[in-house]
C-alpha cells in the first residue's frame, strides 16, 4: 500500500501542479481549465448520458473492426509461414502496405461507406490487420522443428499440426502483434472521428472544442486515454493467462 | 543395356533440373504477380462501370493527377512540408528519449518521478490530445511537431530504458575495474551495447510520427500530404484523394525502408547484423 502510493505520487504531484497553475492563473483558464473543473464538467457528461452513448459508439466501431483485423490477420499469417503460394503472393503486398501510415485511408474509407460506422470499422480492420499478420506469421515461422517433426512422426496430419502445434507456438508473437494494433486502433478511432463523424468520443472532442466548452473537452480527452490505457493493461493481463500454459 | 538406363537416368536428372529451375523462376515471379493482378482489379472494377468513378477512380486519372501535382510543383511542397514535421518532431522525440532514458537509468529520483507518467503515457491514445494542442499552439508547425514529439517519445524512452536494462553488469564492471570514468562507462559501454534497442524503440517511432504528422495536417488542414488530401476530399476529389494515399504509402515505405538499412549499417559490428533479416 505504501509502496503504491510512493509509486504513483508524481502521478498526483501533476495534478496537484495542473491545479495550482490553473487556479492562480499563471495561464488562462481558457487555456488550461483547472483539474476540479474538470471533474466536475465530467460527472456532468457522465449523468447526462452523453458519455456513455459516445463511449458506446466508439468501443464499438473499435471492437468491430478489430475483431475484424484479428481474424483474418491471424489467418493469413499463419497460412503465409504455413504454405509457400501464400507466402509468395501476400508477402509483398503485405511488406508493401505494411509501413504506409495507415490514417491516408481515412478519407477514402468516408467516400465508400459514410458518415457512419462503417467507415470506422472498414478503417481500423485495415489498418489494424498487418501488424496481427505479421506478429502470426513471425510466430508460425518459428515454430519449433523439432515440435513438428515429432508430431509428424507420431502420425498427426497436417490438419491437427496446424492446430496443435503450430498455432500455439505462434501463439506469443501473435499476442504480441495484437497489442500493437491495439494501440493503433484507439490512434484510428480517435483520429477518424475527430475528422469526420457524427457520433463518438472523439467527435465529442472535436464538438466541446468547437464550443469553446474547454472543461467538457478536457474530461473528454482524459477519458479516451485512460480507455487506451485501461484496454491496453487489460489486454496485458489477459496475455498472460493465455500463455499461462507456457511455464 | 546398362547405357541406355543410364542415359535415361541422365534424361531425368536433367528434366528434374529444368523442373527445378522453372519452379524457381516461378517463386521469383510469384511476388510481382500478386502486385500486378491488384493493380489490374483496380483498373478492371474502375472501369467495368460496377462502381462510380467517384467512388473508385481508374489508376490512369490517379496517375495523371500524381503527375499534374508534380509538375506544378505541389507534390514536391506537401511531401517537404509533411517529411519536415514528421522528422523534425521524430528528432527531437529521439533526443527528449533518449535523455530521459539516460536520465531514468542514472538517477533514482528521475526514475521514480517519470516511470508511472510514462507507463500510463505509453498506451495512451496521445492523438486525443490534438485539439488540446491547437487550443494552446495554433494550428501551424509548432502545433503539428509538437503533436509528433508527444507521440514518437515514449517507444524511444522505453526502448531506451530496455537497453539500458539489458547491458551486462560484467561489462560495466570492468570497465569501471580498468579505471574508467562514469562518462566513458556511459558512452562507450552503455550506449553502444543498448544501441540496438534503442534503435528499436527508434523503428517504432518513426511510423508513428508519420501517421501521426499526416492526421493533424488532416485535422488542422494548410500544406502537407494530408491536408492536400482533405481538401480534395472537401471539393469531392476522390482521384485527390487516392493520388494522396498513393504518396503518402510511397513517402512510407520510403522511409521505413530507409531506416531498416541505417539500421543495418550502424549494427554492422553486431551479432544481429549476421542473421537474416526480413528488412
Amino acid at each position: 500500500m505504501n509502496n503504491a502510493l510512493i509509486r504513483y505520487a508524481p502521478l498526483a504531484i501533476c495534478a496537484v501542479a495542473w491545479e495550482l497553475v490553473a487556479r492562480l492563473g499563471l495561464v488562462s483558464s481558457a487555456a488550461l481549465p483547472p483539474l476540479s473543473s474538470v471533474v466536475v464538467a465530467w460527472v456532468d457528461l457522465l449523468r447526462s448520458g452523453d458519455l456513455f452513448s459516445a463511449s458506446a459508439a466508439s468501443l464499438y466501431r473499435g471492437a468491430t473492426g478489430l475483431a475484424l483485423a484479428v481474424a483474418v490477420g491471424a489467418v493469413l499469417g499463419i497460412a503465409m509461414a504455413w504454405w509457400r503460394p501464400a507466402n509468395a503472393l501476400l508477402s509483398p503486398l503485405v511488406e508493401m502496405f505494411y509501413p504506409m501510415p495507415k490514417s491516408a485511408l481515412i478519407p477514402v474509407t468516408v467516400i465508400w461507406l459514410g458518415f457512419g460506422d462503417g467507415s470506422k470499422i472498414l478503417l481500423i480492420f485495415l489498418g489494424c490487420m498487418l501488424p496481427v499478420t505479421i506478429g502470426a506469421f513471425n510466430g508460425a515461422r518459428s515454430s519449433d522443428r523439432v515440435l513438428v517433426w515429432s508430431a509428424r512422426s507420431m502420425g498427426a496430419s497436417r490438419l491437427r499440426m496446424l492446430w496443435d502445434v503450430v498455432v500455439p507456438s505462434a501463439m506469443p508473437e501473435l499476442l504480441n502483434g495484437i497489442r500493437t494494433a491495439l494501440a493503433l486502433m484507439f490512434i484510428l478511432l480517435v483520429s477518424s472521428e475527430l475528422i469526420v463523424s457524427r457520433q463518438g468520443l472523439g467527435y465529442l472532442i472535436g464538438y466541446f472544442g468547437a464550443d469553446g466548452n474547454y472543461d467538457t473537452m478536457f474530461a473528454v480527452v482524459l477519458t479516451v486515454a485512460f480507455l487506451g490505457f485501461a484496454a491496453d493493461r487489460l489486454y496485458a493481463l489477459l496475455t498472460r493467462r493465455v500463455l499461462a500454459w507456457r511455464d | 543395356m546398362a547405357r541406355l538406363d543410364e542415359m535415361e537416368g541422365a534424361q531425368d536428372e536433367a528434366s528434374a533440373a529444368r523442373w527445378e529451375q522453372a519452379q524457381e523462376i516461378a517463386w521469383r515471379v510469384a511476388p510481382f504477380l500478386s502486385v500486378a493482378a491488384l493493380i489490374a482489379a483496380w483498373e478492371i472494377v474502375a472501369r467495368s462501370g460496377t462502381v462510380t468513378p467517384y467512388l473508385l477512380p481508374s489508376v490512369g486519372t490517379v496517375l495523371a493527377r500524381i503527375w499534374t501535382d508534380a509538375v506544378a510543383g505541389d507534390l514536391v511542397t506537401n511531401m517537404l512540408q509533411t517529411l519536415y514535421r514528421a522528422f523534425a518532431g521524430f528528432a527531437i522525440a529521439a533526443v527528449i528519449g533518449v535523455a530521459l532514458g539516460f536520465a531514468m537509468a542514472r538517477s533514482r529520483l528521475a526514475h521514480w518521478f517519470f516511470d508511472p507518467l510514462i507507463s500510463i503515457g505509453f498506451p495512451m491514445p496521445k492523438i486525443a490530445f490534438l485539439p488540446v494542442i491547437m487550443l494552446w499552439l495554433g494550428t501551424f508547425d509548432l502545433s503539428k511537431i509538437s503533436m509528433v514529439v508527444f507521440d514518437a517519445t515514449f517507444p524511444v524512452v522505453t526502448g531506451t530504458l530496455v537497453g539500458i536494462a539489458g547491458v551486462e553488469r560484467e561489462l560495466i564492471w570492468s570497465a569501471r575495474n580498468m579505471g574508467a570514468s562514469e562518462r566513458q562507462v556511459l558512452r562507450q559501454v552503455v550506449l553502444p551495447a543498448a544501441f540496438p534497442q534503442i534503435m528499436t524503440g527508434l523503428q517504432v517511432a518513426l511510423p508513428l510520427a508519420l501517421i501521426v504528422a499526416v492526421v493533424s495536417e488532416m485535422v488542422m488542414g494548410g500544406y502537407g500530404l494530408g491536408g492536400a488530401m482533405m481538401t480534395a476530399y472537401r471539393f469531392a476529389n476522390s482521384a485527390g484523394v487516392f493520388a494522396g494515399i498513393v504518396e503518402i504509402a510511397v513517402v512510407g515505405y520510403v522511409v521505413v525502408k530507409l531506416m531498416a538499412v541505417l539500421r543495418r549499417e550502424l549494427l554492422l559490428w553486431h551479432p544481429e547484423a549476421a542473421e537474416p533479416s526480413t528488412a
